[in-house]
């Protein structure tokens, strides 16, 4: 650990190296400080940009040092962020999302995930996805007012904006309302619960564009091997449906044909979903040549062992939710769920052994990854402490009609899940700059480029 | 290493045999090389390697197949993927995963190979492949030889002792195709790894074969042996061999290097002659009046942000034939694509005449450009010929039966009920030459023309290519196959990274530089050239001289 923490201002001796030996005598220590040996850059552009100017003579390069080592590295295969961390925050965000409906919050909430993606997302297709999850959130809002206005809703009000004419209905719908007096409190309240579902769904559309589905799905248990496999290629179909659908257009065009318009596309259905029919077929031989299936030969004793271990859990896994939720059974059903579950997995432990896979380098659970999962509960769990002590703040009243404050802990606790935008490796620069020598390179990579050396 | 013992494979449904009485053996730590015209069951052969025939395909395999030992009617192919990797034609269709790393790792993991093997092997396999730089690269942006490649190195990370290859060059560029070939070559020197390969470029492959396989007709029994006495049967030859029957040595030469040292005499003789213009006629010179078929000015094109194109200017008058060489992702495709107005530029121009192909409404644009696309399965929809040939006359609004009839011409003897997809290789291309040419564009482009192509197939395409440049159409085609252009072009234009680094008469150009050079060229050496200083390219030259003078 100390000659990488020693070496790495060597690698780049101008600035940062000429710097840290003003300091030396300050921060003897501080080098061999564990802190120091991990993922440390070599090269910072200049030292002012950490935000460490306020901090006391003494302590400041002790501040700098660690913020040195948190400062993130360049991503690659190695230092790649797990696929679950990014779901972990994720899911802590969507939870701090769904126990308020403060406007304000949730838009805080929406810009703290925009953010992190914005800063953190690659090139990658499904990194695309984020704009997608954006519309589907507007569509979401607009479908809850939509609603709310044809539909009504049991909220009082006085603030008539409009009234549409209300269709009568028989007796046995009573209850229900179609059109009629159209209140600003209820659209109000549509559209707070519409934001709050919309944040939901942008909370989720930024795990997806930040995490690898394939590497999440190669962290599963090797028992769902075969299952996560099947996703896998029907993910990489996607793309080539996409590319099959565009060239065959082009091909039109090559025909003479015009590649645009409904009809265009269903023509190039047939072709496409034969060359996809096609392209399956020589996959499956493909992977077939390449030993996909093989499978260890177990003893029947085990193979009797794995569908006991699993059925039993299963079974032991139902009781026990029911005894925990049936009134009366409270006193087993904790042991038995607990059992069941235990027995499941051994199931799906011992089932794993069947097969002979090995996974090749799997991502790690580091340490940046438990900080980005822990931003991220941190955010969800503040969020439900904050119901406790400010209830009234997280969800604002809309009778009497009145503006939504923004309360201060809670949105200062939102602002933690911009954490991953800080310590999570930031991706690399889209794989060809234009390196037409005219246009000077972008100062980033070349910059970047011993810190990757010694980050690893 | 690997034994067929009077093997014969019938498919279901199909009325004879694909391949029959193939009795073979092939020893451990050899390169053995299967030849023969498309459709003679050589892909039948190597997947019965495999395991593929009949585990997946199906059909009935009657005698015994074993590969180090195991029977393949015993093990299924997953069963013998860790003594046979097999790369098939198409890499695309073999790749499992999205990453290049992953994709290396993909059989070992398959296998269950410990950790610290994997992480070794696959570094070894990005330096031996030179696929480093790509290691993060998603595999769908890689060009078709980076592709090819990966697919060879995701079969050679399992360390098997037998290798089964289709085709594993013909879609690389000269330079890409020796890098392949070398590793083949290290594998079987250093690992002793049984090699056995299909391939219809024998110029390329045939001096590493230690055993040459020729498998002359479809249900053929096949000859086995050296792979100097079985160039002089086979059926299929590059040109050093043809070079050598013509001049009758013997033992014939596979090497170029073999061949040189020979062909004092054959110089001597040549020394008075010219070679013949290779094309009929001279390419009428540029006058004013005449506008040529297509011009290309400063042309940029980007995908996405990448500039695939940087600054190309190309002109091709009527009647002439370009062929666009370089290396694999140049942008070659890139620049044929543009001149059908398929891209945008970014900046600078195209124009066919007076039109700018992207603004051009595909049914006008018809008439002026038509475009023969690399995989020409993308230009046929229709579930017969009958019914493709009417539907191009519809789309060229042309006369009915027009297509048919070049359809007839091209080739000849195909029957009209027949499916696109059913066909060979060639016979695909010259369906989709035929939808191409009923409109009569002016200029005629092809990508890649002979991927896939044998020797037979290749001579009829340039025959039909001759005959519609001294028709008056621009030709231009984007190939790796030098014996092509050497045959073909009037001139050669070299793109490197998106630029034009060379262009000029086909002679000079391929001359110039050693991967681009034909085979005949390098024999017949700077010394042989001709009366005028014109190197001679193809045998058909040196034929054609030797019997006028005779």
């Amino acid at each position: 650990m100390t000659p990488r923490a020693a070496g790495a201002p060597d690698a780049h001796p101008t600035r940062p190296g000429l710097q840290l030996r003003e300091t030396d005598g300050a921060t003897g220590r501080a080098r061999q400080s564990p802190g120091a040996g991990q993922a440390r850059p070599a090269s910072h552009s200049g030292p002012e940009d950490d935000g460490a100017g306020p901090l006391r003579p003494g302590r400041r390069a002790d501040g700098k040092r660690a913020l040195h080592a948190l400062r993130p590295p360049r991503a690659d295969r190695a230092n790649a962020l797990h696929a679950g961390a990014w779901w972990l925050w994720a899911l802590g965000l969507a939870t701090a999302a769904s126990r308020t409906t403060n406007p304000l919050l949730l838009a805080l909430l929406v810009a703290v995930a925009g953010y992190v993606v914005a800063a953190r997302r690659t090139d990658a297709p499904w990194a695309r996805s984020y704009a997608l999850f954006l519309k589907l959130g507007l569509v979401v809002i607009a479908l809850r007012l939509l609603f709310a206005t044809f539909l009504g809703s049991p909220i009082p009000g006085t603030h008539t904006l409009f009234t549409l004419p209300e269709v009568p209905l028989p007796e046995w719908a009573q209850g229900v309302r179609l059109g009629g007096r159209v209140t600003a409190e209820q659209l109000t309240f549509a559209g707070y619960d519409g934001m709050k579902l919309a944040t939901l769904l942008i909370c989720v559309g930024a795990a997806n564009a930040l995490a690898n589905p394939a590497r999440l799905l190669k962290s599963l248990p090797a028992a769902l091997y075969e299952l996560g496999v099947a996703v896998v290629v029907a993910m990489t179909f996607a793309p080539h449906f996409v590319a099959d659908v565009a060239r065959l257009r082009r091909a039109r065009r090559l025909r003479g044909r015009d590649d645009r318009g409904l009809r265009a596309l269903l023509q190039v259905g047939l072709p496409v979903l034969e060359g996809a029919l096609e392209r399956s077929v020589a996959l499956a031989a493909a992977m077939d040549a390449r030993g996909y299936g093989r499978t260890a030969r177990l003893p029947r004793a085990v193979r009797l062992t794995t569908a006991a271990l699993t059925l039993g859990g299963l079974l032991g896994v139902c009781a026990g939710t029911y005894g925990l939720l049936a009134a009366s059974g409270a006193g087993y059903g904790l042991p038995v769920l607990a059992l069941g579950t235990a027995a499941a997995a051994g199931g799906l432990w011992l089932g794993g052994r069947r097969a002979v896979r090995s996974r090749y380098r799997p991502d790690r659970f580091g340490p940046r990854a438990w900080l980005v999962a822990a931003s991220g509960a941190a955010v969800g769990g503040l969020m439900i402490y904050a119901n406790s002590y400010a209830p009234a703040a997280l969800h604002p009243v809309v009778v009497p009609l009145t503006a939504p404050e923004l309360p201060l802990w809670p949105a200062a606790c939102c602002l933690l899940g911009l954490l991953p935008a800080l310590v999570a490796p930031v991706p690399p620069r889209p794989p060809r700059p234009p390196r037409s020598p005219r246009s000077p390179r972008p100062p980033r990579p070349t910059e970047d480029r011993p810190r990757k050396e010694t980050a690893q | 290493m690997i034994r067929f013992e009077d093997v014969s494979v019938v498919y279901d449904g199909a009325a004879k045999p694909a391949i029959r009485g193939v009795d073979l053996t092939v020893p451990e730590g050899e390169l053995a090389l299967l030849v023969g015209p498309s459709g003679v069951g050589k892909s039948t052969l190597l997947n019965a390697v495999c395991g593929l025939v009949p585990h997946f395909t199906g059909g009935t395999l009657r005698g015994r197949v074993t590969v180090d030992g195991r029977d393949t009617r015993t093990h299924p192919p997953r069963e013998l993927a860790d003594v046979v990797g097999t790369v098939g034609q198409d890499p695309l269709a073999h790749f499992v995963t999205d990453t290049v790393e992953d994709e290396l790792a993909y059989g070992m993991e398959s296998l269950g190979l410990p950790r610290d093997t994997m992480r070794r092997r696959v570094e070894e396999t990005l330096d031996l492949l030179g696929l480093t730089e790509l290691r993060d690269r998603p595999i769908a942006s890689l060009s078709g030889g980076q592709q090819q490649r990966v697919a060879i190195g995701s079969v050679l990370t399992p360390h098997p002792r037998v290798l089964v290859l289709d085709e594993p060059t013909s879609a690389l560029d000269p330079a890409a195709a020796e890098e392949v070939l070398a590793v083949l070559q290290r594998l079987v020197h250093d690992l002793g790894t049984t090699v056995l390969l299909a391939e219809h470029r024998l110029e390329r492959v045939v001096q590493y074969a230690d055993q040459v396989i020729v498998l002359p007709s479809p249900g053929a029994a096949p000859t086995a042996g050296a792979p100097a006495d079985m160039m002089a049967v086979s059926p299929v030859r590059p040109p050093v061999v043809a070079l050598g029957r013509l001049a009758g040595w013997s033992p014939l030469p596979l090497t170029v290097r073999d061949a040189r040292r020979r062909a004092a005499p054959l110089r001597e003789r040549l020394a008075n002659l010219a070679p013949a213009p290779r094309t009929g006629g001279r390419v009428p010179a540029l006058t004013p009046t005449r506008a040529p078929a297509a011009v290309a000015e400063r042309l940029t094109v980007r995908r996405g942000r990448a500039e695939v194109l940087r600054g190309v200017s190309l002109s091709v008058a009527a009647g002439e034939t370009v062929a666009l060489m370089g290396r694999n992702g140049a942008g070659k495709s890139t620049l044929l694509a543009a001149l059908v107005g398929l891209h945008r530029p970014a900046a600078g121009s195209v124009r066919l005449g007076d039109l700018a192909p992207h603004r051009t409404r595909p049914a006008e644009l018809l008439r002026h450009a038509g475009l023969v696309p690399q995989d020409p399965r993308d230009l046929l929809y229709a579930d017969t010929v009958a019914a493709e040939c009417t539907a191009a006359d519809a789309d060229a609004q042309a006369a009915a039966g027009t297509c048919r009839a070049l359809v007839a011409e091209l080739l000849p003897g195909v029957p009209d009920d027949a499916h696109p997809r059913d066909l060979s290789e060639g016979q695909r291309l010259a369906l989709a030459l035929a939808v191409v040419l009923t409109a009569r564009p002016r200029l005629l482009l092809l990508d890649e023309p002979t991927r896939g192509l044998d020797y037979a197939a290749k001579a009829r395409l340039v025959g039909v290519l001759r005959e519609l440049a001294a028709a008056g159409h621009a030709i231009v085609l984007a190939t790796h196959d030098v014996e092509l252009a050497a045959e073909l072009a009037h001139r050669v234009v070299i793109l490197a990274d998106g630029e034009v680094v060379a262009d000029g008469p086909t002679a000079e150009v391929v001359v110039a530089s050693p991967s681009f050079a034909p085979q005949v060229a390098k024999i017949l050496g700077p010394a042989g050239s001709g009366a005028e200083g014109t190197p001679w390219l193809t045998v058909a030259q040196v034929r054609d001289a030797l019997e006028a003078a005779a």
